[in-house]
Protein backbone atom coordinates (compact mmCIF):
# COMPACT_ATOMS: atom_id res chain seq x y z
CA UNK A 1 0.00 0.00 0.00
CA UNK A 2 1.13 3.50 -0.85
CA UNK A 3 0.40 6.38 1.08
CA UNK A 4 -3.08 7.58 -1.85
CA UNK A 5 -4.14 3.87 -0.57
CA UNK A 6 -4.59 4.88 3.17
CA UNK A 7 -6.15 8.27 2.39
CA UNK A 8 -8.65 6.31 0.39
CA UNK A 9 -9.46 4.14 2.82
CA UNK A 10 -9.38 6.39 5.48
CA UNK A 11 -11.29 9.16 3.95
CA UNK A 12 -14.53 7.96 5.69
CA UNK A 13 -13.29 7.57 9.05
CA UNK A 14 -12.02 11.18 9.16
CA UNK A 15 -14.88 12.79 7.43
CA UNK A 16 -16.42 14.52 10.59
CA UNK A 17 -13.19 15.33 11.96
CA UNK A 18 -11.00 18.30 11.35
CA UNK A 19 -7.87 16.99 9.35
CA UNK A 20 -4.35 19.27 9.14
CA UNK A 21 -3.01 17.73 6.01
CA UNK A 22 0.72 17.93 5.09
CA UNK A 23 2.14 19.87 1.99
CA UNK A 24 2.08 18.73 -1.42
CA UNK A 25 1.02 15.17 -2.53
CA UNK A 26 -0.41 14.65 1.01
CA UNK A 27 -2.64 17.26 0.46
CA UNK A 28 -3.62 17.11 -3.10
CA UNK A 29 -4.48 13.58 -2.67
CA UNK A 30 -6.90 13.96 0.45
CA UNK A 31 -8.23 17.22 -1.98
CA UNK A 32 -8.97 14.61 -5.13
CA UNK A 33 -10.05 12.04 -2.70
CA UNK A 34 -12.66 14.14 -0.41
CA UNK A 35 -12.63 17.72 -0.50
CA UNK A 36 -14.50 18.92 2.43
CA UNK A 37 -14.52 22.23 4.46
CA UNK A 38 -13.25 20.07 7.71
CA UNK A 39 -9.71 19.88 5.38
CA UNK A 40 -7.10 22.23 5.75
CA UNK A 41 -4.50 21.75 3.00
CA UNK A 42 -0.84 23.02 3.19
CA UNK A 43 0.38 24.88 0.36
CA UNK A 44 3.85 25.15 1.62
CA UNK A 45 5.68 25.54 4.76
CA UNK A 46 7.11 21.68 5.25
CA UNK A 47 6.62 20.49 8.49
CA UNK A 48 4.34 22.48 10.32
CA UNK A 49 1.52 20.01 9.92
CA UNK A 50 1.84 18.58 13.76
CA UNK A 51 2.24 22.35 15.13
CA UNK A 52 -0.91 23.29 13.35
CA UNK A 53 -2.65 20.77 14.43
CA UNK A 54 -1.96 20.85 17.93
CA UNK A 55 -2.35 24.40 18.31
CA UNK A 56 -5.73 24.27 16.70
CA UNK A 57 -6.88 21.44 18.88
CA UNK A 58 -5.31 23.17 22.51
CA UNK A 59 -7.31 26.40 21.26
CA UNK A 60 -11.08 24.12 20.42
CA UNK A 61 -12.89 20.95 22.05
CA UNK A 62 -13.41 18.76 18.43
CA UNK A 63 -10.95 16.40 17.31
CA UNK A 64 -8.13 17.48 15.17
CA UNK A 65 -6.20 14.91 12.95
CA UNK A 66 -2.99 16.24 11.27
CA UNK A 67 -1.57 14.12 8.23
CA UNK A 68 1.62 13.91 8.15
CA UNK A 69 4.82 12.26 6.41
CA UNK A 70 7.83 11.38 8.08
CA UNK A 71 9.67 13.50 5.80
CA UNK A 72 8.20 16.47 7.29
CA UNK A 73 8.25 15.42 10.77
CA UNK A 74 12.34 15.39 10.30
CA UNK A 75 12.18 18.72 9.07
CA UNK A 76 10.24 19.79 12.35
CA UNK A 77 11.62 17.32 14.79
CA UNK A 78 11.12 19.79 17.46
CA UNK A 79 7.48 19.52 17.57
CA UNK A 80 7.40 15.75 19.37
CA UNK A 81 8.70 17.07 22.60
CA UNK A 82 6.27 19.85 22.42
CA UNK A 83 3.73 17.42 21.55
CA UNK A 84 4.32 15.63 24.75
CA UNK A 85 4.22 18.25 27.07
CA UNK A 86 0.96 19.93 25.91
CA UNK A 87 -1.08 17.26 25.91
CA UNK A 88 -4.44 17.57 24.11
CA UNK A 89 -6.95 14.35 24.31
CA UNK A 90 -8.39 15.64 20.86
CA UNK A 91 -5.30 15.18 18.96
CA UNK A 92 -4.28 12.80 16.80
CA UNK A 93 -0.92 13.04 14.58
CA UNK A 94 -0.80 10.14 11.80
CA UNK A 95 2.31 10.23 10.39
CA UNK A 96 2.20 8.22 7.21
CA UNK A 97 6.09 6.99 7.03
CA UNK A 98 6.99 6.04 3.76
CA UNK A 99 10.50 6.39 3.95
CA UNK A 100 11.01 9.03 1.33
CA UNK A 101 10.38 12.23 0.35
CA UNK A 102 7.78 11.66 -1.79
CA UNK A 103 6.51 14.98 -3.33
CA UNK A 104 9.90 15.50 -4.20
CA UNK A 105 10.78 12.38 -6.11
CA UNK A 106 10.77 10.03 -3.47
CA UNK A 107 14.47 10.48 -2.16
CA UNK A 108 14.94 8.01 0.34
CA UNK A 109 14.57 9.60 4.53
CA UNK A 110 16.61 9.00 7.37
CA UNK A 111 13.11 6.84 8.94
CA UNK A 112 12.97 4.42 6.32
CA UNK A 113 16.93 3.35 7.10
CA UNK A 114 17.63 3.40 11.40
CA UNK A 115 15.53 5.92 12.98
CA UNK A 116 12.28 4.62 14.51
CA UNK A 117 10.06 7.54 14.62
CA UNK A 118 7.52 5.85 16.97
CA UNK A 119 11.05 5.29 19.57
CA UNK A 120 11.81 9.06 19.10
CA UNK A 121 8.04 10.06 20.03
CA UNK A 122 7.95 8.04 22.72
CA UNK A 123 11.32 9.04 24.06
CA UNK A 124 10.28 12.51 23.36
CA UNK A 125 7.75 11.58 25.81
CA UNK A 126 4.54 10.74 24.06
CA UNK A 127 2.56 8.35 25.74
CA UNK A 128 0.38 7.25 23.41
CA UNK A 129 2.57 5.71 20.17
CA UNK A 130 1.32 3.22 17.66
CA UNK A 131 3.14 1.87 15.25
CA UNK A 132 1.22 -0.15 12.14
CA UNK A 133 0.91 -1.44 8.88
CA UNK A 134 -0.63 0.64 6.16
CA UNK A 135 -3.05 -2.21 6.47
CA UNK A 136 -3.85 -1.50 9.66
CA UNK A 137 -4.04 2.34 9.66
CA UNK A 138 -7.56 2.84 9.33
CA UNK A 139 -8.06 0.55 12.29
CA UNK A 140 -5.53 2.18 14.47
CA UNK A 141 -7.45 5.72 14.06
CA UNK A 142 -10.98 4.51 15.34
CA UNK A 143 -8.98 2.78 17.87
CA UNK A 144 -7.33 6.45 18.54
CA UNK A 145 -10.32 8.43 18.08
CA UNK A 146 -12.48 5.86 20.45
CA UNK A 147 -9.87 6.47 22.87
CA UNK A 148 -10.08 10.28 23.73
CA UNK A 149 -6.17 10.32 24.20
CA UNK A 150 -3.80 12.08 22.13
CA UNK A 151 -2.12 9.78 20.11
CA UNK A 152 0.73 9.73 17.98
CA UNK A 153 0.22 6.83 15.31
CA UNK A 154 2.99 6.01 12.61
CA UNK A 155 1.34 3.82 9.60
CA UNK A 156 4.38 2.19 7.37
CA UNK A 157 3.67 2.08 3.81
CA UNK A 158 5.68 1.76 0.62
CA UNK A 159 6.91 4.79 -1.49
CA UNK A 160 5.24 6.20 -4.28
CA UNK A 161 3.25 8.32 -5.40
CA UNK A 162 -0.22 8.46 -8.04
CA UNK A 163 -0.53 11.57 -10.46
CA UNK A 164 -3.02 14.16 -8.99
CA UNK A 165 -3.40 18.00 -10.19
CA UNK A 166 -2.18 20.85 -7.26
CA UNK A 167 -4.81 22.77 -5.70
CA UNK A 168 -5.79 26.03 -7.08
CA UNK A 169 -8.32 27.17 -4.21
CA UNK A 170 -7.02 30.36 -2.85
CA UNK A 171 -5.28 29.87 0.71
CA UNK A 172 -7.64 32.12 1.91
CA UNK A 173 -10.66 30.29 1.25
CA UNK A 174 -9.59 27.09 2.66
CA UNK A 175 -8.34 28.81 5.81
CA UNK A 176 -12.08 30.84 5.54
CA UNK A 177 -13.84 27.90 4.68
CA UNK A 178 -12.19 25.77 6.97
CA UNK A 179 -12.83 28.40 10.05
CA UNK A 180 -16.27 27.91 9.02
CA UNK A 181 -15.92 24.07 10.02
CA UNK A 182 -14.03 24.55 12.75
CA UNK A 183 -17.03 26.90 14.40
CA UNK A 184 -20.13 24.86 13.21
CA UNK B 1 -1.87 41.47 25.82
CA UNK B 2 -5.06 40.77 28.15
CA UNK B 3 -6.29 43.36 27.40
CA UNK B 4 -6.72 42.39 23.82
CA UNK B 5 -7.74 39.11 24.32
CA UNK B 6 -4.71 37.01 23.52
CA UNK B 7 -4.87 34.02 25.20
CA UNK B 8 -2.29 31.75 23.43
CA UNK B 9 1.48 32.93 23.52
CA UNK B 10 4.69 30.47 21.79
CA UNK B 11 7.88 31.51 23.76
CA UNK B 12 11.38 30.84 22.77
CA UNK B 13 13.81 32.17 25.68
CA UNK B 14 15.40 34.76 25.79
CA UNK B 15 17.85 36.52 28.44
CA UNK B 16 16.36 40.69 27.50
CA UNK B 17 12.59 39.34 27.67
CA UNK B 18 12.90 36.94 30.38
CA UNK B 19 10.36 38.67 32.82
CA UNK B 20 8.05 38.89 30.08
CA UNK B 21 8.27 34.97 29.42
CA UNK B 22 7.88 34.52 33.34
CA UNK B 23 4.66 37.05 33.46
CA UNK B 24 2.79 35.12 30.15
CA UNK B 25 3.90 31.83 32.18
CA UNK B 26 2.11 33.12 35.47
CA UNK B 27 -1.18 34.59 33.52
CA UNK B 28 -4.08 32.16 33.95
CA UNK B 29 -5.52 34.16 31.35
CA UNK B 30 -2.77 32.78 28.69
CA UNK B 31 -2.00 29.45 27.71
CA UNK B 32 1.97 29.40 27.42
CA UNK B 33 3.30 27.17 25.23
CA UNK B 34 7.16 27.15 24.73
CA UNK B 35 8.57 26.25 21.52
CA UNK B 36 11.51 24.34 20.58
CA UNK B 37 12.16 26.73 17.54
CA UNK B 38 10.03 29.76 16.05
CA UNK B 39 8.95 28.38 13.07
CA UNK B 40 7.41 26.00 15.08
CA UNK B 41 5.78 28.30 17.35
CA UNK B 42 4.07 29.69 14.21
CA UNK B 43 2.71 26.71 13.37
CA UNK B 44 0.74 26.43 16.87
CA UNK B 45 -0.05 30.63 16.25
CA UNK B 46 -1.85 29.39 12.69
CA UNK B 47 -3.65 26.64 14.81
CA UNK B 48 -4.54 28.54 17.96
CA UNK B 49 -5.99 31.10 15.34
CA UNK B 50 -8.08 28.63 13.14
CA UNK B 51 -9.08 27.74 16.64
CA UNK B 52 -10.78 31.26 17.58
CA UNK B 53 -8.31 32.26 19.82
CA UNK B 54 -6.17 35.11 19.27
CA UNK B 55 -2.38 34.16 19.71
CA UNK B 56 0.68 35.96 20.34
CA UNK B 57 4.58 34.81 19.66
CA UNK B 58 7.87 35.97 21.49
CA UNK B 59 11.24 35.54 19.93
CA UNK B 60 14.75 36.76 19.67
CA UNK B 61 15.33 39.01 16.06
CA UNK B 62 18.07 36.18 15.48
CA UNK B 63 15.23 33.95 14.46
CA UNK B 64 13.69 36.57 11.48
CA UNK B 65 15.95 34.29 8.98
CA UNK B 66 14.78 30.89 9.59
CA UNK B 67 10.96 31.50 9.91
CA UNK B 68 11.35 33.84 6.64
CA UNK B 69 9.70 30.49 4.93
CA UNK B 70 6.92 30.50 7.43
CA UNK B 71 6.05 34.07 7.57
CA UNK B 72 5.88 34.40 4.01
CA UNK B 73 3.83 30.75 3.03
CA UNK B 74 1.65 30.45 6.16
CA UNK B 75 1.06 33.54 8.23
CA UNK B 76 0.43 35.81 5.06
CA UNK B 77 -0.44 33.65 2.43
CA UNK B 78 -3.52 32.06 4.67
CA UNK B 79 -3.67 35.45 5.60
CA UNK B 80 -3.37 35.34 9.32
CA UNK B 81 -2.93 37.83 12.54
CA UNK B 82 0.64 37.26 14.34
CA UNK B 83 1.76 39.99 16.80
CA UNK B 84 5.72 38.96 17.11
CA UNK B 85 7.30 40.74 20.24
CA UNK B 86 10.91 40.61 19.64
CA UNK B 87 13.92 41.11 21.38
CA UNK B 88 15.80 43.61 18.99
CA UNK B 89 19.38 42.06 19.89
CA UNK B 90 22.48 43.67 19.17
CA UNK B 91 21.09 47.56 19.39
CA UNK B 92 22.94 50.10 21.72
CA UNK B 93 24.18 48.72 24.62
CA UNK B 94 24.34 45.25 23.41
CA UNK B 95 27.68 43.48 25.41
CA UNK B 96 27.62 40.46 22.49
CA UNK B 97 29.58 41.13 19.14
CA UNK B 98 27.44 38.35 17.04
CA UNK B 99 24.07 39.66 17.72
CA UNK B 100 25.00 42.62 16.24
CA UNK B 101 25.21 40.85 12.95
CA UNK B 102 21.63 39.84 12.54
CA UNK B 103 20.90 42.80 14.34
CA UNK B 104 21.64 44.92 11.07
CA UNK B 105 19.44 42.81 8.59
CA UNK B 106 16.77 42.82 11.31
CA UNK B 107 14.88 45.66 9.81
CA UNK B 108 15.75 45.04 6.09
CA UNK B 109 14.53 41.59 6.11
CA UNK B 110 11.08 43.14 7.83
CA UNK B 111 10.69 45.61 5.31
CA UNK B 112 11.65 43.20 1.94
CA UNK B 113 8.64 41.07 4.08
CA UNK B 114 6.20 43.76 4.23
CA UNK B 115 5.54 43.32 7.82
CA UNK B 116 4.26 46.49 9.61
CA UNK B 117 7.39 47.01 12.04
CA UNK B 118 7.37 48.88 15.22
CA UNK B 119 10.78 50.03 17.27
CA UNK B 120 10.18 50.26 20.90
CA UNK B 121 13.13 52.43 22.50
CA UNK B 122 12.07 54.67 24.79
CA UNK B 123 10.14 53.22 27.75
CA UNK B 124 6.90 55.37 26.75
CA UNK B 125 6.97 53.79 23.40
CA UNK B 126 4.93 50.78 24.73
CA UNK B 127 2.12 53.04 25.32
CA UNK B 128 1.22 51.99 21.45
CA UNK B 129 0.91 48.42 22.26
CA UNK B 130 -2.37 48.50 22.61
CA UNK B 131 -2.51 50.00 19.26
CA UNK B 132 -0.46 48.16 17.30
CA UNK B 133 -2.11 44.58 18.60
CA UNK B 134 -5.65 45.61 17.66
CA UNK B 135 -4.23 47.07 14.52
CA UNK B 136 -3.05 43.52 13.77
CA UNK B 137 -6.15 41.81 14.52
CA UNK B 138 -7.84 44.31 12.40
CA UNK B 139 -5.81 43.52 9.44
CA UNK B 140 -4.50 39.83 9.29
CA UNK B 141 -0.98 40.48 9.34
CA UNK B 142 1.92 39.65 11.16
CA UNK B 143 2.96 42.58 12.92
CA UNK B 144 6.84 42.98 14.45
CA UNK B 145 7.11 44.82 17.57
CA UNK B 146 11.12 45.26 18.14
CA UNK B 147 12.28 46.27 21.37
CA UNK B 148 15.65 46.65 22.23
CA UNK B 149 18.00 46.76 24.96
CA UNK B 150 17.47 50.36 26.12
CA UNK B 151 13.72 50.16 26.07
CA UNK B 152 14.22 46.96 28.53
CA UNK B 153 16.75 49.17 30.82
CA UNK B 154 13.96 50.94 32.12
CA UNK B 155 12.02 47.68 33.56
Amino acid sequence: MIRSDILKELAPTIAEHLVVCNIGLPSQELHLIDDRATNFYMLGTMGLASSIGLGLALAQDKKVISIDGDGSVLTNFGTLPTIANNVADNFILLIIDNGSYGSTGDQPTYAGRKTSLAAVAEACGCENVVECRAEDTVQAVKDAIASDKMTIIVSKCESGNIKVPVITMDPVTIRDRFMGAVKA
Amino acid sequence: MVANDISFVTTVPCKQLAGVIDAVDASPDIYHIPSNKEDEGMGLCAGAFMGGKRPAIIMQNTAIGVTINTLVTLTQFYRMPLPMLISYRGELGEPVACQVEMAVHTKALLAQLNIPTYHFHREEDVEELDKILKYTFMCNKPVAILTDASFWKGY
